[in-house]
């Protein structure tokens, strides 16, 4: 018998067989899926950020599926569509989902404030506030190392003059720089929200000033002209409550630092 | 030279003198690939050691008892491709049914090393090598425990590199592949060593 014809039948009967062996196995061993879990996680978007409070996508389907999570809004990442999507599928009312985005709470640009010192150790924020809290004159602004921009999973962190700025457009609201940034002044803010205070100093007012000619000075003007009463003023800081800010901005014409945006 | 010791010089010489990645320079993809994180070195590693002990035994097992009555010595590489393609995917599908935790450990990586290149090369040398059942079980077993070794050493190694700077143009692969050639170099130091232990 020929050669080549052998080769080729043996070839093909060994394929044969191993196709008939996965045929029966995934025939016979087939797992049951739930359907609920599928249709669920087909909807989500599969940024797996995290940003729900589940161990990525399939977590917070599972979570659905088994009836564990009663919300359907939880998804930062998609945003109203998926949260209506899901609850369709769950048989449960749409709730709007309230989309957020991070917010870098320094503006202590170059310019602004200073370096009192020279650092030249590892590039990471974590690092650089282990030695005397950090190099930058305020020890409660931005470092501009870059951790929070190195977990970003949507690259939507950039070092603008040595201080993180956050892209709107391109955060998902997951909340892992939050955790990343060792000074915590990173905020999930409403993402329509019309003013936010760009400082996170607690020190009184004229030493924060003369550490960064944009700090928050506790001077409370903003508290006083703001008729809805959103603002108060604590540890020399002000703070918006987005739950009455009604976004009028009369805290930033009132501002003498500028430092409301 | 006793049973014993031949199995003693396969797994000494697998794990560090004829290491696959580091010596050999097979799977060098899944090993730059893998090698970021601790967790997912574990998970690959595992892939590997059990995917190259099943294929070692499933491919002896057809070369001797298939291939060679019928002479068809020389068709091993594209039969060794599509029986541990099959195979791979016949332990996917039963470990999902029966152990599923090894199956969510192991799950991601297993259709990745599908036809890589280390396994097809642990089960080519087998033949090559004229090893028995027991010889090219053990063959498998310890490359991929050789495999194993190298992905976890090197995983520290980056974690290193991570917190190096390196010049502009060698940022990122290739500062990576030169770490890679110093690593691989350490393993050359054994050479030599296994035919004085065990011969």
């Amino acid at each position: 018998m020929n050669p080549v014809l052998i080769a080729v039948i043996v070839l093909g009967a060994v394929a044969l067989v191993c196709g008939l062996l996965l045929v029966m196995a995934s025939h016979f061993m087939a797992v049951p899926v739930d359907e609920k879990f599928l249709a669920l996680r087909e909807v989500l978007p599969g940024a797996n950020c995290g940003g729900c409070g589940y161990p990525g996508c399939d977590g917070y389907a599972k979570a659905l599926a088994d009836g564990r999570e009663e919300k359907t809004n939880k998804c930062s990442a998609g945003g109203n569509e998926v949260a209506e999507k899901l609850a369709a599928a769950c048989g449960k009312s749409f709730e709007e989902a309230e989309k957020r985005v991070a917010f870098v709470q320094c503006r202590g640009e170059i310019g602004l404030t200073e370096k009192k010192d020279e650092y030249q150790g590892t590039k990471s924020c974590q690092a650089a506030r282990l030695l005397f809290g950090g190099d930058g004159a305020c020890q409660y602004g931005c470092l501009g190392y870059g951790d929070c921009a190195a977990i970003c999973p949507q690259g939507a962190i950039s070092l603008i003059k040595g201080v993180a700025r956050v892209n709107p457009e391109r955060c998902i609201a997951c909340g892992q720089c939050l955790g990343a940034c060792p000074q915590r002044i990173i905020a999930l803010i409403p993402f329509n929200a019309p003013v936010k205070v760009a400082c996170s100093n607690k020190e009184k007012g004229a030493v924060a000033r003369k550490k960064c000619s944009g700090a928050c000075i506790g001077c409370s003007l903003c508290a006083r002209n703001c008729p809805a009463e959103a603002i108060q003023v604590e540890g020399n800081l002000a703070r918006v409550n987005y739950e009455r800010c009604e976004g009028c901005g009369a805290c930033q014409g009132a501002c003498p630092q500028k430092c409301i945006l | 030279m006793s049973e014993v010791s031949k199995l003693l010089l396969i797994t000494f010489s697998m794990i560090f003198t004829e290491n696959y990645v580091l010596v050999q320079f097979l799977g060098i993809c899944p090993f730059l690939g893998v090698s970021k994180e601790f967790d997912s070195c574990l998970g690959m590693s595992g892939a590997v050691i059990f995917v190259m002990t099943l294929a070692s035994a499933v491919t002896w097992l057809v070369y001797t008892f298939l291939m060679v009555p019928l002479g068809l010595e020389y068709m091993s590489t594209i039969i060794f491709i599509l029986v541990i393609a099959a195979l791979v995917q016949f332990v996917e599908i039963v470990l999902k049914k029966f152990i599923r935790p090894l199956y969510e450990s192991l799950g991601v990586y297993l259709p990745l090393i599908t036809t890589n290149c280390a396994v097809l090369a642990v089960t080519l040398l087998n033949i090559e090598e004229h090893y028995n059942f027991i010889e090219s079980v053990v063959d498998g077993l310890t490359a991929g425990i050789g495999f194993g070794l190298a992905l976890i050493l090197f995983c520290g190694v980056r974690k290193a590199l991570e917190r190096a700077k390196p010049p502009k143009p060698f940022e990122g692969l290739p500062i990576t592949l030169v770490a890679a050639a110093l690593t691989s170099m350490t393993f050359m130091g054994f050479v030599g060593i296994a035919d004085r232990l065990f011969g």
